[in-house]
């Protein structure tokens, strides 16, 4: 347990339209930019601050009191923190949990992490909602508003950009997890949380990463049984190389995909993907399997999105719905051994209802072994 | 899944009265149910004995059946209306053992009913303390060491194998009872025995201890695609050990980290899968080891909960109404959640907020009682209050209870704790822990020590300390405040009063400053979604942040206040009162802004008014609302005294109160102006006087005469009042009236012995005035008005007397310029009409006096003070009637040990029933059935009464002898009957050697008990008759009055079988 005596040194978060909040510092001083965009989950401040997609964004927690439970050695999805900045209402001054080994203030500011509190984080996602995620400016150390908007204009925003390259892993390895292996799994790295390494590893897959670079040459030489697409940052159109691998294994290894892994497959099937206004990032949207009219109540993190218009649906089918808007949520080629959510089965954070999908892809691989 | 199509009728069971540990949050669930079911266009039986709901509005069902729930009436129910369907979760536990008991019976299979929500099967897998541990291990959950045990044998041998402390939970029971936690044998078998005896099925669960771990709450639901959603986690502020119900609780769950937090979301589903509870909501209750992470599942209750409902006020997402429709067949995907509109009923609402609800106790009106909390609920009602942070919405839980506090400071009068007072306090569960906590820190102890004393989490007591280091600087700043330090302030939930103390400024100069400084609240949306998806509902709550989401229209608009935390004296009765008023102001075309802080109510249903606010009740928060709403006007008369009270007050700050005038409220309220206004219209009151001193008072006794009634100025309820009899006991007596007076005068008053008590309520427009409904009270004068039990018509007063209490009633709504609702008490003494006194708004019995003439006058009375015309609407004359409608009270005394069960000027009840039949027998004795003292019709009858009372229990005693029981007496008791030629046994006295009465009772050898107490407290050595007869469930009668009603009864009973009728037929042709 500590608190925090320091005196508070102010904060301001300013988006490119000019709409500024003023807050509190805390995590690390600095100055960051990014995507600003906001998190409705509840729990799980640490997973989402270390989850590689957010690379490239700030991110506004909407539940105002945060860091009650402190930080930990393993709730993390990656080594370390990837969030440009956190807001949040009220970043709790102690922490209270039999697992806490840090303040969640502490944890960010070892990795140089700005976050901002005492924000009106209610205003400020109403803001994004009605005007849609938008570039911002988090700073301790220019509190001038007005140039913190032209930093933010300035900024590069997520649209095309390859954000995987700073994420993905710089060499093939293979993790050890503990338990019998069954399957063999390829696993292509741009941003992968490892709770879904660890769900691999659950039903038996022992699995090799490989870093977002690797070719589909490269990855059949191993003679996987199955491929993963995993998560990650950023634009799906800004990863062409990886859609292009994606493409060389299609129909040669059975392929399961989440999230951004999701999207590179749709792209590799030849369809487009689009930017959702304010995207989806939760841990309660339910989603609608098509097939059998069962609804996971699941955990998102996406602000792009597969356009299922641009896609054959002779080719492929529509296997997943999201109940709050109708966007899709997963697909399944018809043929081809592949499938894909764009929501993320190894919660974490978020609820467990659809971790069901990691049996699916070891029937997929049972089904297409040779 | 569409809904059903084979079912077209379905049979809701209500809660029955409120009781602690099931208030009105049943009242709420069930009638959403009634809207959810008929708007589906299913025929809706409903049952219920409590006349105080709105579900048992005739409007809301199509046949509404008043009578006593039990197994016997609901067969003839089921027998006259042949329902397809019985829902039996949203009844509470009342409701849920109900239904159980026509399944096990076989009445259900008799005439085909099936039972829908959850069935047979799974409510006992649940409810069985022995089935839910199997179920619970089956599928791999933990749950604390335990054995269920049916015999006190059993049970010891089980709290032997598992050591002390050990907790005695029973089956089937609700809100702990009979539950408790034992250190040593001997407590043990004391706990054990109740438990067993409290149990409807004889079974206790002996479980090991987990006193201290950390307790949470899930409120789950599941639809019958098995599609299951958590609709709020709750933790528990007061550590395992203390009942939930009892203990100030938090939602979200706040020191839970998403792995944890799954895993509980992971075995709540895994719980209600197996349990199987087909669709609707259950409460799924956890202990969690802080130490460890270790988590143990606690119980499961099938059914909507007063969690649930707390859940629903504190997400916005209506789990009764929601469950009823799952019951009917549809999906959670099918449901539009109706806030979102666009969004579907299949997902799990997530907040942006911080909710707390804080219980409120009535131990100030059970003295004899020691306020230690435990397994076994107490609390008689709660708020709910909703912040952005957690001391924002503590500030506002704080002030919504009405307990004197307006936040954590210590009042200026309190003494000093002592270190070993605080870590006795501390280390006690007792309802003032949380400001012992913050007295704690004040006295410089560390967090660390008051969570070892206490086991609250040291996320909370840090929340406590920020709070209590703020109040220092406050305190430091004084007069010299500054708009940074005030607003930091309300930003932690400081009230203006409370700002006003530690500043030494006052409240006024406090809110002066502040709206010069522009420091405002902003109101906020609750909407399931933390802002993601816009919101159609304005339900709001105030926050000191940026930006305020009120969007205001430029229609008319009426504000209600509503009645705050129940508590007794002032409970669902009002809300019932605020939610007609909503009803009635909204058909006349008003926009209708409800503000409330009791989550268990009707009236803080989202789509009860236009707009809800969930606030506290002060004038700070209610001036707040009033300057961002702008109303037409606000109506105080509905809520009973919290909002009344703030009439004056507000009328001050040119707040536009319609109906009766805050002159005219203070005119009846005021002992000296009212006096004088009796005087003037030559109305006779008792006679009476105030004084400042013992010797003051012993001339005014002596003046009046003895026996005297005895009260301080300025309570409610009738606290510390007390009838003295003589000079040597006025000394006792005064003593303590003028300590709770403070430096107010006592009240005394001629107290009128064996006076017929009478209650009116009457509507007046100004013009005209409606005597609406005359209630006959069954027991005398002197018995609070809230806990007698009462007659429509009076059943014995001439036709004179009741022309003289009409003529009252007329004279004093003309003087008091009534405009809506007024209650008038009186007492008759030998055909002479005394007024007692005259509340001008709504009453207790207004609900009651609605269903048994069959007209709503809460609503007649809103309209009216929106300026209808009684005229105009049609209401000119005083109904009559042709049937008998009787009310009776229930108590909590098997909450609180030691307490007597006599009743007195004091009201203790919680809730009410009412009987209604054409014969006033049968009327009174569905009543007492009703009432859960059902009269018996043949055995022994224990009678011992008071001498005064000798004479008169004779021919009570003799009808009793005709209708063939067997009478047995205490010595003087059974000699003056013998002599009376009444044949009586005598029966020895507790302290007369054995076998005595308490044997008997024990024995079960006593039907029914007679026994009139003396009169005042701790002298009666016939307390320990009435406890055994309570824990033995044996219908006891304490007065003269109420055991001739009794004998009617019986007579009735034993003439013909009861019969059952809907108030729809009582009262063809007439709207609601
Ligand atoms: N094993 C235990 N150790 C300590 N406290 C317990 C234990 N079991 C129950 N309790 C406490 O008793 C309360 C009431 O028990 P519960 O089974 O929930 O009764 P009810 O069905 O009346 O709500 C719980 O809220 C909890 O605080
Ligand atoms: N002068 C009196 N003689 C006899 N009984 C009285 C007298 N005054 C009050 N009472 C009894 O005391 C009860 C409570 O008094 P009341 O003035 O109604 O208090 P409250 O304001 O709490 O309702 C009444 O219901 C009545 O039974
Ligand atoms: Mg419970
Ligand atoms: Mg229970």
């Amino acid at each position: 347990m500590e608190t925090s005596l320091n005196a508070a040194r102010p904060a301001l978060l300013v988006l490119e339209d000019g709409a500024a909040f003023a807050g509190t510092a805390f995590g690390a001083p600095g100055e960051h930019h990014g995507e600003v965009v906001f998190n409705t989950s509840m729990s799980g401040y640490q997973e989402i601050t270390t989850d590689p997609s957010y690379c490239g964004q700030i991110v506004v927690m909407t539940y105002p009191l945060i860091g009650n439970y402190g930080a930990n050695a393993e709730d993390v999805e990656s080594g370390r923190p990837w969030v440009e900045g956190l807001v949040v209402r009220e970043i709790s001054p102690v922490h209270s949990n039999w697992r806490a080994a840090e303040s969640l203030g502490a944890f960010l500011g070892r990795f140089g992490v700005p976050g901002i509190s005492g924000v009106d984080t209610r205003a400020l996602t109403r803001h994004l909602r009605s005007r849609g995620a938008m570039k911002g400016v988090i700073s301790s150390v220019d509190l001038d508003a007005a140039s913190l908007q032209r930093k933010a204009q300035a900024s590069p925003g997520l649209v095309g950009r390859d954000l995987v390259r700073e994420v993905t892993c710089a060499k093939a390895h293979t993790p050890s997890y503990p338990g019998e292996k069954r399957h063999r799994v390829a696993a292509i790295d741009c941003g992968m949380k490892s709770s879904i390494l660890a769900c691999l590893a659950a039903v038996g897959c022992d699995v090799t990463v490989f870093p977002a670079s690797a070719s589909a040459a490269e990855i059949l030489a191993t003679d996987p049984d199955g491929v993963f697409l995993s998560n990650g940052p950023g634009d799906p159109e800004g990863v062409p190389y990886v859609i292009e691998t994606v493409r060389g294994l299609l129909g040669k290894k059975p392929i399961f995909g989440i999230c951004l892994g999701h999207q590179m497959l749709g792209l590799a099937l030849g369809g487009r993907t689009y930017k959702l206004k304010f995207g989806h990032r939760g841990a309660n949207h339910p989603v609608m399997d098509q097939r059998t009219g069962r609804i996971d109540i699941t955990s998102q993190n996406h602000g792009f999105c597969v356009d299922m218009d641009s896609l054959d649906p002779a080719v492929v089918e529509l296997t997943h719905v999201n109940l709050y808007d109708r966007t899709n949520e997963g697909m399944r080629h018809r043929t081809l051994p592949a499938f894909s959510v764009q929501y993320h089965p190894e919660a974490s954070p978020g609820p467990h209802d659809a971790r069901h999908l990691f049996d699916d892809f070891i029937a997929l691989m049972d089904r297409n072994r040779p | 899944m569409p809904k059903r199509t084979d079912i077209k009728k379905i049979l809701l069971i209500g809660s029955g009265p409120i009781i602690i540990g099931q208030a009105c949050e049943f009242d709420y669930s069930g009638a959403q149910a009634c809207k959810a079911l008929r708007e589906e266009g299913y025929e809706v039986i409903l049952v219920n004995s409590n006349p105080a709901t709105i579900m048992t509005d005739p409007a809301l069902a199509d046949r509404t059946y008043l009578e006593p729930l039990t197994p016997e009436i609901l067969a003839m129910i089921i027998e006259r209306e042949r329902p397809d369907a019985l829902l039996p979760t949203l009844g509470g536990q009342t409701g849920l053992n109900l239904a159980m008991a026509v399944a096990d019976n076989g009445v259900l299979e008799r005439f085909g009913v099936q039972m829908i929500g959850a069935n047979r099967d799974a409510i006992h897998k649940a409810e069985n303390r022995a089935a839910f541990k199997a179920a619970m291990q089956k599928i791999g959950l933990d749950l604390p060491h335990s054995g269920a045990a049916h015999t006190i044998e059993e049970a010891e041998g089980f709290a032997r194998e598992i050591g002390f402390p050990v907790i005695i939970r029973p089956a089937f029971t609700l809100g702990g009872t009979g539950g408790g936690t034992a250190y040593n044998m001997e407590e043990f078998l004391l706990i054990a025995t109740a438990g067993l005896e409290a149990s409807p099925v004889t079974e206790i669960l002996v479980e090991q201890s987990v006193i201290g771990w950390k307790e949470f709450e899930l409120e789950v639901m599941r639809d019958r695609r098995d599609n299951v959603v958590i609709i709020c986690s709750i933790e528990n502020f007061d550590p395992m050990g203390v009942h939930t119900g009892d203990s100030i609780t938090v939602a979200p769950a706040q020191t839970l980290t998403d792995k944890e937090y799954q895993g509980m979301r992971n075995a709540a589903i895994a719980c209600i899968r197996e349990i199987g509870v087909e669709t609707g909501g259950s409460n799924i209750q956890f202990a969690l080891n802080p130490k460890d992470g270790r988590l143990v599942v606690i119980e499961m209750n099938p059914r909507v909960s007063r969690s649930s409902a707390l859940a629903s006020k504190a997400t916005g997402f209506p789990i009764a109404k929601i469950a009823a429709k799952l019951a009917v067949g549809y999906t959670l995907d099918e449901i539009p959640n109706d806030i979102t509109r666009l969004t579907p009923a299949s997902f799990e609402p997530t907040i942006d907020y911080c909710v707390i609800k804080i219980p409120r106790f009535a131990f100030e009106k059970f003295p004899e009682t020691n306020d230690t909390l435990g397994i076994s609920m107490k609390s008689v009602g709660e708020v709910m209050a909703i912040g952005r942070t957690f001391p924002e919405a503590l500030g506002k839980g704080i002030r919504s209870l009405e307990i004197g506090r307006y936040g954590l400071e210590e009042p200026p009068t309190a003494q000093r704790w002592t270190t070993e007072q605080l870590e006795a306090g501390l280390t006690r569960p007792n309802p003032g822990r949380l400001f012992l906590v913050a007295e704690a820190f004040r006295q410089n102890f560390t967090i660390e020590r008051i969570a070892r004393l206490s086991a609250f989490d040291p996320w909370f007591l840090e929340q406590l300390r920020l709070i209590v280091a703020l109040e220092g600087s406050i305190k430091d700043a004084g007069g010299a405040i500054d708009t940074t330090l005030l607003r930091e302030a309300k930003r932690n939930g400081f009230s203006d009063r409370s700002l006003g103390t530690l500043t030494g400024l006052g409240e006024d100069e406090v809110r002066a400053r502040r709206l010069a400084a522009g420091i405002v609240p902003s109101y906020k949306l609750v909407d399931t979604c933390a802002a993601e998806f816009e919101a159609y509902t304005p339900y709001y709550y105030s926050s000191y942040e940026f930006e305020d989401e009120v969007t205001t229209t430029s229609r008319d608009k009426i504000m209600i206040l509503g009645g705050g935390p129940n508590r007794i004296g002032q409970g669902i009765e009002f809300d019932y009162c605020c939610v007609h008023a909503s009803f009635a102001l909204r058909e006349m075309g008003f926009e209708t802004i409800m503000v409330n802080s009791n989550p268990e109510t009707v009236s803080t249903d989202f789509d009860t008014s236009d707009r809800l606010y969930f606030e506290p009740l002060t004038l700070e928060d209610v001036l707040a609302i009033v300057a961002k709403e702008k109303p037409k006007g606000v109506i105080v008369q509905f809520g009973g005294q919290t909002p009344l009270k703030l009439a004056v007050p507000l009328a001050k700050a040119g707040v536009p109160i319609i109906g009766t005038s805050p002159d005219s409220i203070d005119l009846a309220e005021d002992r000296k102006r009212f006096g004088a206004l009796l005087e003037e219209l030559g109305i006779p009151m008792p006679a009476n006087g105030t004084a400042l001193s013992l010797d003051e008072a012993r001339v005014v006794a002596e003046r009046v005469g003895y026996p005297v009634l005895v009260r301080p100025s300025y309570v409610l309820g009738g606290r510390a009042m007390r009838i003295v009899y003589d000079a040597a006991s006025l000394e006792e007596f005064a003593g303590e009236a003028f300590a709770a007076s403070g430096k107010h005068p006592i009240l005394i008053d001629k107290f009128l012995e064996d006076a017929i008590e009478v209650d009116v309520d009457c509507l007046a427009d100004g013009e005209t005035v409606v005597v609406a409904g005359i209630m006959e009270h069954i027991e005398e004068a002197g018995i609070h008005s809230g806990d007698s039990a009462c007659v429509i018509p009076p059943h014995s007063l001439p036709a004179a007397v009741l022309d003289t209490i009409r003529d009252y009633s007329r004279r004093l709504a003309t003087a008091l310029k009534v405009i809506g609702l007024m209650n008038t008490q009186y007492a008759v003494k030998d055909g002479e009409v005394f007024v007692l006194e005259v509340n001008p708004r709504a009453s207790r019995t207004v609900p009651f006096v609605s269903k048994a003439i069959g007209l709503p006058i809460a609503k007649i009375a809103a309209k009216v003070m929106a300026g209808a015309k009684l005229r105009d609407l049609g209401v000119t004359t005083e109904v009559a009637v042709r049937h008998y409608s009787v009310k009776e009270s229930v108590f909590p005394f098997n909450r609180f040990p030691g307490v007597d069960t006599a009743l007195g000027p004091e009201m203790k009840s919680t809730g009410e029933v009412m009987g209604i039949d054409p014969d006033f027998g049968l009327a009174f004795a569905k009543s007492q059935s009703g009432a859960g003292q059902p009269l018996p019709t043949s055995g022994t009858v224990f009678i011992s009464v008071f001498d005064r009372y000798k004479e008169r229990i004779v021919p009570i005693a003799r009808r009793l002898l005709d209708l063939g029981f067997n009478i047995c007496a205490t010595t003087g008791t059974a000699a003056a009957l013998n002599a009376a030629g009444v044949s009586a046994c005598r029966v020895l006295k507790v302290h007369e050697g054995r076998p005595n009465v308490v044997d008997m009772l024990k024995n079960r050898e006593i039907q029914l008990i007679i026994n009139t107490p003396l009169g005042r407290r701790g002298k009666d050595d016939q307390l320990a008759i009435r406890r055994e007869a309570l824990v033995r469930h044996i219908t006891t009668i304490t007065t003269i009055p109420g055991a001739a009603a009794a004998v009617t009864g019986i007579e009735s009973l034993a003439r013909g079988a009861l019969t059952v009728k809907s108030l729809q037929e009582y009262h063809a042709g007439k709207t609601f």
